[in-house]
C-alpha cells in the first residue's frame, strides 16, 4: 500500500512539477509584460505587439527545430546557416532560374530537409559528435551561401507576393481588427504542428525515447539510426521554413546573417525549460522562451535601452531561467 | 516420449566470442527446452550474460552454432532475436526514465490510429494496464518510470519482456531489487509462463531461488560450460563447487568483544523528510553494524545523508567524538568516512577511466607535485599494491573499469577509499551483481578491514548477508530503526523488526 501511495504521490509530483515550471516561464513573460507596459504607454499598443510577434517568428521556428534535436539528445549548432543556406537555395530557384513560387518554396524546403538529413547520417553512420558534426555543417552553409550568391544579398524583386508570405496577413483580410502578419500565423503552425509530431507519432514518441536513452531504445529493437536521422531532417526542413520567412520579410536573401541565430534559438529552449541532457521538453515552452526574448529586447529598445545591455540582460535571463529550473528540481 | 524427438528449444554448441583482452566465451553450449526454467549460474565473468546476450542478439558471436527448434538461426540484431521470439529482461535497468511505463513496454510496437500515422495512447494504456493485470502489478501505464522504485522499474521491465509473447525469456538476475513478497509474486508469474511452454533462462546469484524454481541448472566457469543438472536432485554445494572449483561454507559472523573499543562515528536524531525518521546509532572501530530492511525502509537514505549527498532535516554526526557538520560528501570524506554506494557505475566508480586513476581519485591531491603534475609513477606503485592485497583481478593497472567484473570494480573503489585513509566505511549492497565466489572474498575483505579496526556499515537486502557479516544488526522499517539484534539472531527476528509499521498510524488509517 504504502508503494502505491509513494508512486501516487511520486507522480503527482513530477506532473506538478512539470506544469510548475511552464507556469514559472508564463508567469516571468505576464511580469516582463507588465512591467514594460507600466514602463512605457507604447508597450502594449497593437503595432507593437504585432512588432514583437513578428519578431520572434523566425527565431521561434529555428527555436522550434532546435528542440527537436535537444529532446533527442543532440544539438544543432547549424540551423542558423541552414536557414541562410535555404534562402539562398530559394534566391537561387526563383531569381535566377525564374522559377514559380510554387517550385521555389517546396524546393529550398526540400533543400532544407536534405541538409537536416545529411546532418543525421553525419552522426549516426560516421559517428560524429552532433555538437562537432553540426558546427562543421554551420560552417559549410555558411560558405557554400556566399560562394553562390558571390557574397552578394539576392533580391526577390521578380517574384511578386514572396514578402507576402511573411508580410502579408491572412487574418487581416477576413479580420480587419487583428491584421497578424502570416510570419506569426506560420510560427504558430509550425510550433502546432511540432507539438503534434512530438506527442502524438512516432517520431515524437522515439525523440524523448532516444533523448532518454538511447541505448534502451536500442535494445527494445527499433532501429535508432533512421530515426535519428528522420529527427534531424525535420529540423532542416524547419529551418527552410525560417529561411524563407526571414528572406520574405526583407525581400532578399542575405548570405552573411545567420551565424548566432543558433544561440538565440538554443537560448529561446533552454529558457522554455527544455532539458539539454534530452528527453524532456514542450514546445510551449519554448515559445514562451523566445517571446521572453524577444519582448525584453523590444521592451528595452521601447526604454531606450542601448543593445549593448539588451543582450546582457538576455544572457543573464538565460542563467537565470536555467538556475531556477535547478532551485525547483532540488526542491522537489 | 514424443518430447523426446522435438528438438530443444535453443541449442548452443562450441560458441566462441572475445571482446578486446579477454576471451569471454570459449566453446560455450547451452541448452533449453520449451516449459523448463534453466538456471544459469557461475562467477562474474564467467559468461553468462554474454553468452545470453548473444541469444538475444545483442552481441554476434565468433564462432559457434545457435539452433531455434532445431534450425539454424539468424540472431543480427536485438530486434531479429525478438522476431523469433527470444525476450531479455537486462540487469542493469534499460527504460527510457522519461517516458510513461506503457510507453516503454510497447516501445517500437505502439498501436497506431489513422492509418498507421498517429499513435494511439488510449489503445496503448490498456495493453499496458492488460499485462499489468497478468501480473498483479498496481500501476497507472501513464506514470512516467523517472519517478518509480527501482523494484517497479524492474516489474515494468518484465512487463515489456512479456508483451513480446516470447517462447524464450532471458532474466538476468530479475530479484536483485525485489523483496520477499515480489519475489514470491515473480516466481508466481514464471510458473504460469511455464506452463503455458516459455522457456525460461534464470540468471542468478541466489541459491535459494535456484532450488525453488528452477527445473535445470547449467554452470559455466571462465566463459565455459562446465555442466548441466538437474536442478531438484542436485546438492547446492555442488553447484557452488562447479561455479568456483572450491568449496564454501557459509556461517554466522561471530561478533568480537569490542565494549573497550572506541566509537568512530555517533548519529544522534538524523531525520529527512519522511525517508527517516529519528534515527540514532553508533558504530565502534573494529565493528561492522548491519543495516537490514525491506525495500524503502531507509537504509540508503540513512548511508546518504551520513554521507552528505542528500541533505537532513535535523540531526547530528560525530566522528570520533567531535561533532562534524556534514553538508556535501567532501565534508564526509575529510571527515574520513567512504560512502559505496550500491550502483557502482553511476555513483562509484569513473567506468571509462583505467584502475590506476580510479584508486587515486579521491586522493589525487597526494600525486600532486610542482605545479599540479600528477606522479604517475607513485599512482601505479600504489595502484599496483592495492590490485595485489585486495587481489584485483584486471590485466594492468591500466586498464578501464568498464571492462572488469562487478566484484572487481567493488574492489576497485574500496580501494578508492582505504587509500583516501577513509576509516569509516559505508557499504551499500557490496555484492549486489556479484557472484559467489567473489562474495565470499568480498565478506573476507570486510571482516579483514574490521579486524584492522575499520568501522563498517553494511547495508544488504540479503538476510543471510547481513547475519554473515554483521556484528551488530541494525533494523530499519519506514524510515525508523525499530531494533538492534545481536549477531547470531535469527532471519525471522529481522523479518519481524523489519515488518513492524507505526501501529498506531495503522490503526488510524483502518478506523477511518
Amino acid at each position: 500500500m504504502t508503494i502505491a501511495e509513494n508512486t501516487a504521490g511520486t507522480l503527482s509530483g513530477i506532473r506538478k512539477s512539470g506544469a510548475h515550471h511552464k507556469l514559472l516561464a508564463f508567469g516571468s513573460l505576464i511580469v516582463l509584460v507588465a512591467v514594460f507596459s507600466v514602463a512605457s504607454p507604447n508597450f502594449l499598443q497593437t503595432n507593437n505587439v504585432i512588432a514583437i510577434l513578428q519578431a520572434t517568428s523566425v527565431n521561434g521556428v529555428l527555436a522550434i527545430a532546435a528542440t527537436l534535436v535537444i529532446i533527442s539528445g543532440g544539438i544543432d549548432l547549424s540551423v542558423g546557416t541552414l536557414m541562410t543556406f535555404c534562402a539562398v537555395i530559394a534566391g537561387v530557384l526563383l531569381t535566377f532560374l525564374g522559377l514559380p513560387m510554387v517550385v521555389g518554396i517546396p524546393g529550398a524546403l526540400l533543400a532544407g530537409f536534405a541538409s537536416g538529413a545529411l546532418t543525421g547520417v553525419l552522426i549516426t553512420r560516421l559517428r560524429i559528435p552532433p555538437f562537432i558534426a553540426t558546427l562543421g555543417m554551420m560552417l559549410i552553409y555558411k560558405g557554400l551561401s556566399l560562394a553562390i550568391c558571390g557574397a552578394k544579398p539576392i533580391y526577390f524583386n521578380d517574384t511578386p507576393g514572396f514578402t507576402d508570405i511573411s508580410t502579408g496577413s491572412l487574418i487581416g483580410a477576413i479580420v480587419p481588427a487583428l491584421p497578424i502578419p502570416n510570419g506569426v500565423l506560420i510560427l504558430f503552425l509550425v510550433a502546432f504542428g511540432a507539438a503534434f509530431v512530438l506527442q502524438r507519432t512516432a517520431l515524437g514518441r522515439y525523440t524523448f525515447a532516444l533523448g532518454s536513452n538511447e541505448e534502451a531504445l536500442r535494445l527494445s529493437g527499433v532501429g535508432i539510426d533512421s530515426w535519428k536521422i528522420a529527427v534531424y531532417a525535420v529540423a532542416g526542413g524547419i529551418c527552410a521554413i525560417a529561411g524563407i520567412l526571414l528572406a520574405s520579410r526583407i525581400n532578399s536573401a542575405q548570405p552573411a546573417i545567420g551565424q548566432g541565430y543558433e544561440l538565440d534559438a538554443i537560448a529561446a529552449v533552454v529558457i522554455g525549460g527544455t532539458s539539454l541532457s534530452g528527453g524532456r521538453g514542450t514546445m510551449l515552452g519554448t515559445m514562451i522562451g523566445a517571446l521572453i526574448i524577444s519582448v525584453v529586447a523590444n521592451g528595452l529598445r521601447i526604454l531606450s535601452v542601448p543593445q549593448e545591455w539588451q543582450i546582457v540582460v538576455t544572457g543573464s535571463i538565460i542563467i537565470l531561467a536555467v538556475y531556477t529550473d535547478n532551485l525547483r528540481r532540488r526542491g522537489a | 516420449m514424443e518430447a523426446r524427438e522435438r528438438p530443444p528449444l535453443v541449442s548452443m554448441a562450441g560458441v566462441d566470442k572475445s571482446f578486446p583482452g579477454v576471451n569471454a566465451l570459449r566453446g560455450a553450449r547451452f541448452e533449453l527446452r520449451s516449459g523448463e526454467v534453466h538456471a544459469l549460474m557461475g562467477e562474474n565473468g564467467a559468461g553468462k550474460s554474454t553468452l545470453m546476450k548473444i541469444l538475444a542478439g545483442i552481441y554476434q558471436r565468433d564462432r559457434g552454432a545457435v539452433l531455434i527448434d532445431g534450425r539454424p538461426a539468424a540472431l543480427g540484431s536485438p530486434r531479429a532475436a525478438q522476431e523469433l521470439g527470444i525476450a531479455i529482461i537486462h540487469q542493469e535497468l534499460s527504460l527510457m526514465r522519461d517516458l510513461t511505463a506503457a510507453q516503454n513496454i510497447l516501445i517500437g510496437r505502439e498501436p497506431r490510429r489513422a492509418g498507421g500515422l498517429l499513435l494511439d495512447e488510449a489503445a496503448l494504456n490498456a495493453t499496458a494496464a492488460d499485462i499489468f493485470r497478468t501480473i498483479h502489478l498496481a500501476l497507472d501505464p501513464r506514470t512516467v518510470v523517472r519517478g518509480l522504485t527501482i523494484a517497479r522499474q524492474q516489474m515494468v521491465e518484465f512487463a515489456k519482456a512479456l508483451s513480446y509473447r516470447s517462447r524464450v525469456l532471458i532474466m538476468d538476475e530479475p530479484t536483485a531489487a525485489l523483496n520477499d513478497a515480489e519475489i514470491a509474486e515473480l516466481f508466481a508469474i514464471i510458473g504460469k509462463l511455464k506452463a503455458e511452454g516459455v522457456g525460461i533462462v534464470y540468471i542468478s546469484h541466489k541459491m535459494d531461488e535456484l532450488k525453488r524454481i528452477a527445473d535445470r541448472v547449467t554452470v559455466m566457469r571462465d566463459g565455459e560450460t562446465v555442466g548441466t543438472l538437474p536442478a531438484a536432485e542436485t546438492p547446492v554445494e555442488t553447484v557452488i563447487a562447479m561455479m568456483v572449483g572450491r568449496k564454501l561454507t557459509d556461517e554466522a559472523a561471530e561478533a568480537p568483544d569490542l565494549s573497550a573499543a572506541p566509537v568512530a562515528l555517533e548519529v544522534r536524531g538524523l531525520t529527512r523528510g519522511r525517508w527517516i525518521r529519528d534515527v540514532s546509532f553508533d558504530l565502534r572501530r573494529g565493528e561492522i553494524l548491519g543495516f537490514a530492511g525491506l525495500m524503502g525502509a531507509g537504509r540508503t537514505e540513512v548511508a546518504r545523508a551520513v554521507f552528505g549527498a542528500d541533505p537532513r532535516d535535523a540531526g547530528e554526526i560525530l566522528v570520533h567524538g567531535r561533532k562534524v557538520d556534514i553538508r556535501q560528501p567532501r565534508d564526509a570524506v575529510r571527515a574520513g568516512i567512504g560512502y559505496l554506494s550500491e550502483d557502482r557505475k553511476q555513483f562509484g566508480l569513473a567506468t571509462g577511466m583505467d584502475v590506476r586513476n580510479n584508486i587515486a581519485l579521491a586522493s589525487l591531491s597526494r600525486f600532486t607535485g610542482l605545479g599540479g603534475v600528477l606522479d604517475e609513477s607513485a599512482m601505479r606503485e600504489v595502484a599496483g599494491r592495492y590490485i595485489e592485497t585486495l587481489a584485483i583481478k584486471t590485466p594492468s593497472d591500466r586498464q578501464e573499469t568498464r571492462l572488469l567484473s562487478g566484484g572487481n570494480q567493488q574492489k576497485v573503489v574500496i580501494a578508492k577509499w582505504l587509500l583516501r585513509d577513509c576509516d569509516i566505511l559505508i557499504f551499500d549492497e557490496p555484492t549486489r551483481g556479484i557472484d559467489v565466489g567473489a562474495k565470499s572474498e568480498i565478506y573476507k575483505l570486510l571482516t579483514g578491514l574490521a579486524a584492522q579496526g575499520k568501522a563498517i556499515v553494511v547495508i544488504s537486502s540479503e538476510l543471510p548477508e547481513i547475519l554473515r557479516l554483521s556484528h551488530r544488526i541494525a533494523v530499519m522499517c519506514e524510515g525508523r530503526i525499530t531494533g538492534f539484534l545481536p549477531a547470531g539472531t535469527s532471519q525471522e527476528d529481522i523479518m519481524r523488526l523489519a515488518t513492524r509499521r507505526n501501529t498506531d498510524a495503522d490503526e488510524i488509517r483502518r478506523a477511518s
